[in-house]
C-alpha cells in the first residue's frame, strides 16, 4: 500500500473528503465525549447547531470569530508567502498593548480621531512585534519559527509587567488597565448585540488581501516567493523585500485584531486578552486553504464550536476543554485527508519483485541503462 | 549577595527537562523533521506522568507511563508526516493543540479543575550536598541518556541511517534504508524523550499537575536544537545557559540591589537571551538537507 501522485483530482473529490472528515472527526472524539458521560449526538448538536439556532447566540458566534479572523488572515498571508509566522499570537497582544498605550494616553481625544489613532498604534504594535524575526530571516537567514515562537512568552510578560506596573488601575489596584474612555470603544453593529465594529473590519480585510494576493502584482510576488522562492529569484522578485513586506502585513492585521479586541469586547486591557487566539489563527488559515474565503467561513466554525463548549459546558456538564481537542482533531483529520487530493491510495507493494532487485543478476532494468 | 552553589543547583534542575526534550528534538530533526508537537509532548508527558503517578503512587510507573505517551505522541507525528507528508509546522502546532487540550480535559475530568492532587515525587540523591543534591533523572539524562544518543548518532548504523534520511533521503533509499521506518524509529524515541523532560516536572520538581506546567519549554527546545546545529552536547550546553539565566534571575529577583526591575523583565531575560544567541551564531546555519521535506519515491 502506497500514496501515488495523481494528475488532477476529479471534482467530486473534495466534498467527499470533507464528509469523511467530519464523520472521522466525530469517531474519534465520541470515545472522550462518552467518557465524561454525555451522549455523543447531543453534545454534536450542541457544538454545531445550538449556536446557530437563535439571532442573539449567532451574534455571539460572529463576536468570537472577530479575533480569529484576524490571526488566521495574518498567518495566511505570512504563509502564502512562506514566511511561517507562529508568532501572531505575540503580535495579537504587542496590537492589544499599542491600542491601550494610546487609549491611556490621550483620553480625551474625539472618536473620530480617537479610534482611527488606536487603528494605527495597534497595527504598529503588531508590525513591531514581527519586525525582529523578520530582520533576522532577512538579513541573518535565521528560521522565523523558532524566533516568533520565542516573542510570544515575552510578549505575554511585557504584557503582565505593564499590568502590574505602569498602568496597574489605580482605583481597584487590579492588575488590569482602566477602562477606556468611550471615544475609543469601538460600536456595536446590530443593535443589542455584542458584535462590533472590529467585525466588519475584519471582512473588509479578508476582502482586501483576497484583492491583494489574487489580483495584484504584489500578490503574485508573494505566492511566488511561497510556492517556490529560487524561481522567484530567477524571474527577478526580490525574495527578502517580499519576505519582509509579508511578515510586516501579517504582524500588522494580528496586531489589528489585538485592537480590535482590547477596544471592542472588552474596553480595557487585562491579562487575559487573548485565550490563544495567535495560535488557533494558525489552525483557522491552515484549514481555510490560505485563502481569504476559507478563513472567513473556518474563523466562523470554530467560533461556533467555541461558543457551542460553552453552552455543552453548562448543559452536558462536558468540560469546556473538549472543544479545544474538537478543534484539533479536525485541523490534524482535514490536513491528512486533504493529501488524497494529490495524492492516491495504491493497493499493491511498492517495490517490484525481490529478483529484479538482486545486484548479482543482471536484469532489463539494469540492461536498460548500461550503453 | 549570589550564592554560587544554590545557583548552580537550579540550574540543573531547571535544565533537566530541557535536556531531555532538546535530545529527543535533535533526533528527530537529525532524521529531517521538524517536531513542533514537542511543547504538546512535553505537556502531555507531565501529565500522564502525574496521572499515573497519582494512581499507582509511583513515579517510576509514572515515567513509564509518560514514556509511552511519547512514543505514541512520536508515532502520531510519524502517520502524519512521514505516511501523509503533512506540512511540517501544521502537523506540529496540531499534535500540540490535541496533546494539551487532551491532557487538560482529562484533568478536568478527573480532578474537575480545582483540588491540587500531591504525590510521591522523586527523591534527591545526595540530598545534604549543594550541587549533587540532585533528582535521578538528572544524573540519569547527564549520565546515560545524553551521551547514550550521542553515541547513537556518531558511531551506531542506527544514528547513520538517521543522518542519511535526514540529509539525502533518495540516496538513502537507494542504499536500502527505509526511510518511512527510520524516521518514525526517530519521532518515537525522541518523543519519548520529551515526555520524559514533561514528566521530569510533576514528578521531580512540582509534585503535582498545574495547567500551562511546560510554560514554552518546548518552544525553547527547538530553539537550543538550532543553537546547537544539531548536535547533542551543544544543545545540553544551551539548555544549562538558558537555565543559568532562568536561575540567575530567580536569585536577583530576591536581591535587594535588583528589587527595582520589573519580575516580567527578568523571566524574559531567558528568552531574550536564546533569541541574541540565535543572531550572535546564526550566519551560515546549515539545516539537515531533508529538513521539512517529505519523502516519496519518484
Amino acid at each position: 500500500m502506497r500514496l501515488a501522485l495523481r494528475g488532477t483530482a476529479p471534482r467530486w473529490l473534495t466534498p467527499v473528503l470533507l464528509l469523511i472528515t467530519v464523520v472521522v472527526t466525530f469517531a474519534i472524539t465520541a470515545g472522550p465525549i462518552r467518557a465524561a458521560g454525555a451522549a455523543p449526538g447531543a453534545a454534536y448538536e450542541r457544538y454545531v447547531l445550538t449556536p446557530l439556532s437563535s439571532p442573539a447566540s449567532f451574534y455571539e458566534v460572529l463576536l468570537a470569530a472577530t479575533p480569529l479572523l484576524f490571526t488566521g488572515l495574518a498567518v495566511a498571508i505570512a504563509f502564502r508567502s512562506g514566511y511561517y509566522n507562529i508568532g501572531a499570537e505575540g503580535q495579537f497582544l504587542a496590537g492589544a498593548m499599542g491600542a491601550t498605550a494610546v487609549a491611556l494616553a490621550w483620553p480625551d481625544l474625539p472618536r473620530g480621531i480617537a479610534l482611527p489613532v488606536a487603528f494605527v498604534a495597534g497595527a504598529a504594535g503588531g508590525a513591531l512585534w514581527a519586525l525582529i524575526p523578520a530582520l533576522l530571516r532577512v538579513k541573518l537567514d535565521i528560521d522565523e519559527v523558532v524566533t516568533t515562537l520565542l516573542l510570544n512568552p515575552v510578549a505575554l510578560l511585557l504584557l503582565q509587567g505593564m499590568l502590574n506596573g505602569p498602568w496597574r488601575n489605580p482605583v481597584n489596584q487590579f492588575p488590569e488597565s482602566q477602562a477606556f474612555s468611550g471615544s475609543y470603544v469601538l460600536p456595536s453593529v446590530i443593535p443589542g448585540a455584542r458584535v462590533h465594529l472590529g467585525f466588519v473590519i475584519a471582512l473588509a480585510l479578508a476582502v482586501l488581501a483576497w484583492l491583494v494576493i489574487s489580483r495584484t502584482a504584489t500578490g503574485l510576488r508573494m505566492r511566488a516567493v511561497g510556492l517556490a522562492a529560487p524561481a522567484a529569484r530567477f524571474s527577478g522578485v526580490s525574495v527578502q523585500r517580499t519576505l519582509l513586506g509579508s511578515a510586516l502585513a501579517s504582524g500588522a492585521i494580528a496586531g489589528l485584531g489585538g485592537m480590535s479586541q482590547v477596544c471592542g469586547l472588552q474596553g480595557q486591557l487585562t491579562g487575559e486578552i487573548s485565550s490563544n487566539f495567535g495560535y488557533t489563527g494558525i489552525v483557522v488559515a491552515t484549514l481555510g486553504g490560505l485563502t481569504a474565503l476559507g478563513v472567513v467561513l473556518v474563523a466562523v466554525l470554530l467560533a461556533d464550536i467555541t461558543v457551542g463548549a460553552e453552552s455543552a459546558a453548562r448543559v452536558l456538564q462536558l468540560p469546556p476543554q473538549m472543544g479545544q481537542v474538537l478543534t484539533a482533531v479536525l485541523l490534524l483529520v482535514t490536513v491528512s485527508l486533504l493529501v488524497f487530493r494529490r495524492y492516491r491510495l495504491v493497493l499493491r507493494p511498492s517495490r517490484p519483485p525481490a529478483s529484479t532487485r538482486q545486484p548479482s543478476t543482471p536484469t532489463a532494468e539494469h540492461a536498460g541503462v548500461s550503453p | 549577595m549570589i550564592d554560587i552553589l544554590a545557583l548552580i543547583g537550579a540550574m540543573l534542575v531547571a535544565a533537566t527537562p530541557l535536556i531531555y526534550a532538546a535530545t529527543g528534538e535533535v533526533l528527530t530533526e537529525r532524521a529531517g523533521i521538524l517536531n513542533l508537537g514537542i511543547e504538546g509532548t512535553m505537556y502531555a508527558g507531565a501529565f500522564s506522568g502525574f496521572l499515573v503517578a497519582a494512581k499507582t503512587g509511583s513515579p517510576w510507573l509514572g515515567l513509564a507511563a509518560a514514556l509511552v505517551l511519547g512514543v505514541v505522541a512520536g508515532a502520531l507525528m510519524g502517520l502524519l508526516v512521514v505516511t501523509l507528508g503533512v506540512n511540517q509546522h501544521v502537523a506540529g502546532i496540531g499534535t500540540t493543540l490535541l496533546l494539551i487540550g487532551a491532557s487538560e480535559f482529562t484533568n478536568r475530568l478527573l480532578y474537575g479543575g480545582g483540588a491540587l492532587v500531591q504525590i510521591d515525587k522523586f527523591g534527591l540523591l545526595f540530598p545534604d550536598v549543594p550541587v549533587l543534591g540532585q533528582y535521578v533523572l538528572t544524573y540519569v539524562a547527564l549520565i546515560v541518556v545524553v551521551p547514550f544518543v550521542w553515541w547513537l548518532l556518531r558511531a551506531t548504523g542506527f544514528g547513520l541511517r538517521v543522518r542519511a534520511v535526514g540529509e539525502n533521503p533518495e540516496a538513502a533509499d537507494a542504499a536500502g534504508i527505509s526511510v518511512a521506518r527510520t524516521r518514525y524509529a526517530a519521532l518515537m524515541g525522541g518523543g519519548a524523550l520529551m515526555a520524559a523532560g514533561g514528566a521530569f516536572l510533576t514528578l521531580a520538581v512540582v509534585g503535582t499537575f498545574t495547567l500551562n506546567i511546560s510554560n514554552g519549554r518546548g518552544w525553547v527546545c527547538i530553539a537550543l536544537v538550532i543553537f546547537a546545529r544539531w548536535r547533542v552536547w551543544p544543545a545540553v550546553l544551551g539548555a544549562l545557559l538558558f537555565a543559568g539565566v532562568d536561575a540567575l534571575q530567580l536569585q536577583l529577583v530576591i536581591t535587594p540591589a535588583f528589587s527595582g526591575i520589573p519580575r516580567e523583565l527578568m523571566l524574559a531575560l531567558p528568552y531574550l537571551v536564546v533569541i541574541a544567541a540565535l543572531a550572535a551564531s546564526g550566519r551560515g546555519l546549515v539545516y539537515p538537507g531533508a529538513y521539512l521535506k517529505p519523502y516519496r519515491r519518484a
